[in-house]
């Protein structure tokens, strides 16, 4: 007979989880397994609400295993470690990502790649390989293998530095994979959300001229005087599109909503680059003969491997990058949910776990 | 007043040309410039029949000019150099491709990538420097600026080496761009026509393994038989299709109607790249998770530039590669194209225009 979540491990653990696909979250008692020898124990302190965490609570990828404790954008401070853990110790800052295991042998662990693992364990609502269920960091305490345990260096702020964890390295992998991380590479980023604000500073860092392209004006001044971002298209506006045609090495494209490719792809020069890091639920229509006549290339990418985490967050802390964040208490994440869905936040919310995330047992 | 074909230029040249859009072919008569400083004419002898012809003829892409005479896969003997002609000389062999001008100034055309340059002349239906149109190779001969002339490598046939001037480096051209010239690779090539058919040829010779990915059964035998392609993946039998997922480096996708994306993708590893070369007239479903969980891409490529055109052929020269083709005389234009419309050649139409055409 299937345990119930408190009985499943026998350490217990807290959080708030949706039970159905109503998406309401709410307090959950469940369980944790005990620090095996290459596990990391750490007390949550903060966790980032990542737009995947408001689709899988409402099983908009029909994927859903309830109930789900989301969040993947996860630190705090280490309690314990397994006797064979090499790198971290108690009081470590550290986090995790969107992965907590892979299956180690495959080539694309071996190059460091375990994002494309095909036996990849997501950080909740996935099979472990002790076949319970995965549970996400809005809890007070995760336990992890070593391998996908982030190290936190001292200078960046546990806080705004969290959703580096998962929108951090979405938009820094495919950065460096594409090679718009050449100083004087004009690159566009399309949405000016969690992923497309952090891809601003990322592409700033790197040397990159960047172009934010989106659907309102709004957004200009923020984008301009804030993010640092060089120039700003309203992709509704025909002339400012037809302008900047041919201009663009790449495009990091963040936007999940369904919307056309035909004026990115006309915005890139000949053997540009359109990258798309948003999901859309639906396909996209391609148009052939621009990606022919100019030999550009439409390519996806989905976050990216532990050594390049570790590297994204690095990186970030040298250069004084963190999100732009609003810290909430643990009991507003549902309104949190909502304003999420009106993208209602500048530009990531992010829990304050570890001083608001009580049991009230 | 607008000049007529035939008083546009001072040779008279005779060819078959499509009207209308019924794309219905027949003879006419037009002119070409007089040889320039430049330019070299070459009296044709044969002429692959594409399927851009029969796109362009029956003004399937919305931008033909009629009166039209397709033909871009042109081969010749050189009858006359103009003064600054150097490469070539009176009866050298030589071939004409896709294109018949560019800018010779733009960062693509100094990059010999003049197939990229954004005022590319088309061979036929586009205009030329002059302001006049131009006009492609199911004709008698032609006048072509030096630099956008190949030299036929001498084991190549004409006939059989007339369809590597398109449909041959349609498909070289992205091999080497996406490093699909690694040998033991595994290259998926879908539709087996004029294009595939050379695809998995050139594959083999670079020591990839290949296979052919179709919706008729009855290429099997051909494409491993004959085209010496390792495997052949039948696009409808779903049990063979699971089995090939995540099990090819690249795919080069030479179809042109409209298919979904989604499948082809799925038989590609992570980072693996599917290559359109086809030229669908809508714009195909592309599913945006599967390429971002493998990082896979869709890459398009446009012919080639005239420096790798010319590899190509020496290439092909070295590695006796020709085009399977079904010799035509030029009155049988029309039923080619009727039969080319349903895929009925093995696998390019070549017209014999030296000793078909005739006025």
């Amino acid at each position: 007979m299937v345990k119930a979540p408190t009985e499943e491990h026998p350490r217990p653990a807290f959080g708030w989880a949706a039970r159905d696909s109503s998406g309401v979250l709410a307090p959950f008692n469940f369980s944790r397994r005990e620090t095996g020898e290459k596990d990391v124990r750490f007390k949550v302190l903060y966790c980032g609400i990542c737009h995947s965490d408001l689709h899988a609570i409402k099983n908009e990828w029909g994927s859903t295993i309830y109930p789900v404790v989301p969040g993947h954008e996860i630190v705090g401070v280490v309690t314990e470690v397994g006797s064979k853990v090499e790198k971290i110790k108690v009081g470590d800052k550290v986090g995790v990502g969107c992965m907590i295991g892979s299956c180690h042998s495959c080539d694309s662990c071996a190059n460091n790649l375990e994002n494309y693992c095909p036996k990849m364990i997501l950080t909740y609502s996935a099979k472990y390989h002790d076949g319970t269920i995965t549970y996400g960091g809005y809890s007070d305490i995760m336990v992890a293998d070593e391998r996908f345990i982030v190290r936190i260096p001292e200078n960046l702020p546990l806080d705004a530095g969290a959703p580096l964890l998962c929108a951090g390295i979405t938009v820094y992998s495919p950065l460096r994979y594409f090679g718009f991380d050449k100083p004087g590479t004009q690159v566009g980023i399309v949405g000016l959300g969690g992923l497309g604000h952090v891809a601003v500073k990322f592409a700033k860092a790197m040397g990159a001229k960047v172009t934010v392209i989106s659907t309102s004006t709004s957004k200009k001044q923020e984008a301009l005087e804030k993010l640092g971002a060089d120039s700003f298209l309203v992709s509704r506006d025909q002339d400012q599109m037809q302008a900047a045609m041919g201009t663009l090495d790449g495009i990091i494209d963040t936007v999940s909503a369904v919307h056309p490719l035909l004026p990115l792809i006309g915005l890139l020069k000949s053997h540009g680059k359109l990258v798309m890091v948003g999901a859309p639920e639906k396909p996209l229509e391609l148009p052939i003969f621009p990606l022919l006549m100019g030999r550009k290339i439409v390519a996806g990418s989905c976050i990216g491997g532990m050594k390049e985490t570790q590297e994204m967050i690095d990186f970030a802390a040298e250069h004084n990058i963190t999100a732009d964040i609003e810290v909430i208490p643990a009991d507003y994440v549902n309104t949190a949910m909502e304003r999420l869905a009106k993208a209602d936040v500048k530009y990531r919310f992010v829990i304050d776990v570890g001083n608001t995330l009580k049991s009230s047992n | 007043m607008a000049k007529t074909p035939v008083d546009e230029h001072p040779q008279k040249v005779y060819g078959w040309a499509a009207t209308d859009s019924s794309g219905i072919l027949s003879p006419f008569h037009f002119s070409r410039r007089d040889n320039g400083d430049e330019d070299v004419t070459i009296k044709i002898l044969y002429c692959g029949v594409c399927h851009s012809d029969l796109h362009t003829a029956k003004n399937e892409w919305g931008f033909t000019f009629y009166p039209v005479v397709p033909g871009h896969e042109i081969v010749g003997v050189v009858t006359k150099t103009g003064k600054n002609v150097t490469k070539f000389k009176d009866g050298d062999r030589v071939g004409v491709g896709v294109i018949v001008g560019s800018c010779k100034s733009c960062e693509c055309c100094q990059q010999d990538l003049e197939n990229y340059c954004p005022k590319f002349v088309f061979t036929y239906n586009s205009l030329y420097h002059d302001g006049t149109k131009t006009y492609g190779g199911y004709s008698d001969m032609i006048v072509v600026d030096q630099h956008y002339v190949l030299r036929f490598p001498d084991n190549l046939p004409s006939d059989s080496g007339a369809p590597l001037l398109c449909a041959g480096i349609t498909v070289y051209s992205p091999m080497k761009y996406y490093g699909i010239t690694e040998p033991g690779k595994h290259l998926g090539v879908a539709g087996l026509g004029g294009l595939g058919h050379v695809a998995v040829k050139l594959a083999k010779a670079f020591g990839l393994k290949v296979t052919v990915i179709s919706t008729s059964p009855n290429k099997e035998t051909e494409a491993i038989d004959r085209l010496g392609a390792d495997s052949f993946l039948l696009s409808t039998d779903a049990a063979k299709i699971k089995a090939a997922l995540g099990t090819m480096d690249y795919i080069i996708d030479t179809v042109s109607g409209i298919h979904p994306l989604g499948p082809l993708l799925g038989l590609l590893k992570v980072n693996g790249k599917l290559i359109t070369v086809g030229l669908p007239g809508k714009p195909l479903e592309l599913p945006i998770l599967p390429l971002a969980l493998g990082r896979k891409l869709v890459g398009g490529s446009d012919i080639g530039g005239m420096k790798e055109t010319q590899e190509m052929l020496d290439f092909c020269g070295k590695h006796n590669i020709t085009a399977d083709i079904e010799l035509i005389k030029m009155d049988y234009i029309n039923t080619a194209m009727e039969r080319m419309a349903k895929s009925d050649v093995r696998y390019r139409f070549v017209i014999d225009v030296a000793n078909s055409i005739s006025k």
